[in-house]
């Protein structure tokens, strides 16, 4: 499975986090998520494991164990990810 | 030395969603075993209490959805139902005075075999991280802790089919030892295509060509169990605080409780089954003839149907008190059996009627037992003892007598 090379926004994210994760009450389809942490979000160490697993194989970019403890917020992360495509291409 | 007593009953089984549903049906001998479709006819064995329409997104959250096995979301809607009957918010009693301790006897099987596919067909990175502990036995508990704060002593009990009823004595006994709540009971769910094929390797599972007669414990045509899912969530409180608070619902105290285990094959000696009933009678300070009804393991198979009718003509006397099964209206339910059998037991001490079995049941004279068959019997319960034998020795009993 080849490597979509568009970028990772925070809508298409969100989507990803709800499709493997769920989604508690601490937000909704109307919330700006970008600056809350994946910890106000409700998503625990599982459920960032499993959003980057679902990253690494959509979008081609590997985010390592430790490096995913850094990035706290939506906005973060999609800042990384981006940040990889762009080097890769 | 304190007392426990049930105040709230969730019943999750396949003749009825509901404690209410389920009562109605069991009463009415409406069965919920049915051919269960795996879309490949090849199984050997067809028919299962299997619980259709159950909506897990109406009762599941979304974000417990992705990491429960089927087995954890009947148990949470069950622990839903019971703190509903027992009027009791769960965010009231959270904290260290109120524990979780459940049965569950093979685990999350429909999710871990849906896993293992993604392992041998994609590759170890698309499976799952919710599968290192949404496949096994203590998932019950602990997604039940989380989710309700319940953070007083908790465990999950292993014994197969009479694991129940050791979850209950243990929750008894954390009753006993200062927390004053505890869910207990057990549920289970392993009908997926892997779960069933290993329930058929117990060489135990009936194959008959109707589901009316594919399992028929303590009848001269009984040839295997059905294997089902489901059971029963309960609120046991402190009596005391139960009182206290005026709790709605007092169906009734865990009285008694014993296990025994069996010797090992060829040494001769005799299987514990007796023993636990007497064991949970003395536990109970009471002797077999205030029993009003004995609810069975109802095994399924001539050898432990025979075994079992010995053990309670042992106790009892020959046809001494009413025997009743209404599991062969629903299957075996693994570690989720014996809760239902208790929770059927509390309801009959609470309407004074016995269940029957189907009278399909051709009952052998010299198991010389009082086997409630075709109708009901309405009497007065008010003291009942519940059996529960686990594949591989494991033999348990709990004594159930009305609140006082």
């Amino acid at each position: 499975m080849s490597a979509s090379s568009s970028e990772l926004t925070i809508d298409s994210l969100r989507a990803i986090l709800v499709e493997v994760a769920g989604q508690d009450e601490s937000f909704d389809a109307t919330t700006d998520i970008a600056a809350m942490t994946f910890d106000e979000l409700g998503y625990d160490s599982l459920a960032l494991m499993e959003l980057s697993a679902t990253i690494e194989k959509r979008f081609g970019v590997a985010i390592d164990e430790e490096e995913l403890t850094n990035l706290s917020t939506p906005e973060a992360l999609v800042l990384f990810v981006n940040g990889m495509l762009a080097e890769a291409s | 030395m304190k007392r426990a007593v049930v105040t709230g009953i969730g019943v999750v089984a396949p003749n009825g969603l509901t404690t209410d549903d389920f009562w109605a049906a069991t009463l009415e001998g409406r069965s919920g075993i049915r051919a269960v479709d795996f879309g490949d006819t090849r199984y050997s064995a067809r028919f299962g209490g299997q619980i259709v329409d159950f909506d897990d997104r109406r009762h599941i959250p979304s974000r417990l959805l992705p990491q429960t096995d089927r087995m954890t979301r009947l148990a949470l809607y069950a622990a839903e139902s019971a703190f509903r009957d027992a009027e009791l918010d769960p965010e009231a009693v959270a904290g260290y005075d109120s524990g979780v301790t459940l049965s569950n006897a093979a685990g999350g099987f429909a999710l871990s075999h849906r896993e293992l596919k993604k392992l041998w067909s994609e590759g170890p990175k698309a499976v799952s991280a919710y599968l290192s502990f949404a496949w096994f036995y203590a998932c019950n508990s602990g997604q039940l802790s989380i989710r309700h704060g319940l953070r007083g002593p908790s465990a999950a009990l292993v014994a197969e089919q009479a694991g129940g009823l050791d979850a209950i004595g243990y929750s008894r006994r954390s009753v006993r030892r200062g927390t004053t709540m505890m869910l207990t009971g057990g549920v289970e769910s392993a009908l997926d295509p892997w779960g069933w094929v290993s329930h058929i390797s117990s060489g135990r599972v009936a194959r008959p060509d109707a589901p009316e007669r594919a399992y028929l414990p303590f009848s001269s045509e009984a040839a295997g169990y059905v294997p089902g899912e489901g059971g029963a969530v309960m609120v046991l409180e402190d009596k005391d605080e139960a009182d206290a608070r005026e709790a709605p619902r007092r169906y009734g105290e865990i009285a008694g409780y014993a296990a025994t285990f069996d010797p090992a094959p060829g040494t001769g000696r005799p299987a514990g089954l007796r023993r636990a009933a007497e064991l949970a009678l003395a536990d109970a300070g009471l002797t077999p003839d205030q029993i009003d009804v004995v609810f069975a393991d109802g095994a399924g198979s001539l050898d432990l149907d025979r075994a079992e009718a010995a053990a309670i003509t042992g106790v009892f006397g020959p046809r001494a008190v009413p025997v009743s099964v209404p599991k062969s209206l629903v299957g075996r339910l693994y570690a989720g059996g014996a809760p239902l059998d208790v929770a059927t037991a509390l309801l009959s001490i609470r309407d004074n009627v016995i269940p029957s079995a189907p009278a399909a049941v051709d009952l052998p004279q010299d198991y010389d037992i009082d086997l409630v068959v075709g109708t009901p019997r309405r009497v007065p319960v008010d003291r009942a003892l519940v059996l529960a034998r686990g594949r591989g020795g494991f033999n348990s009993a709990v004594v159930v007598t009305a609140a006082a």
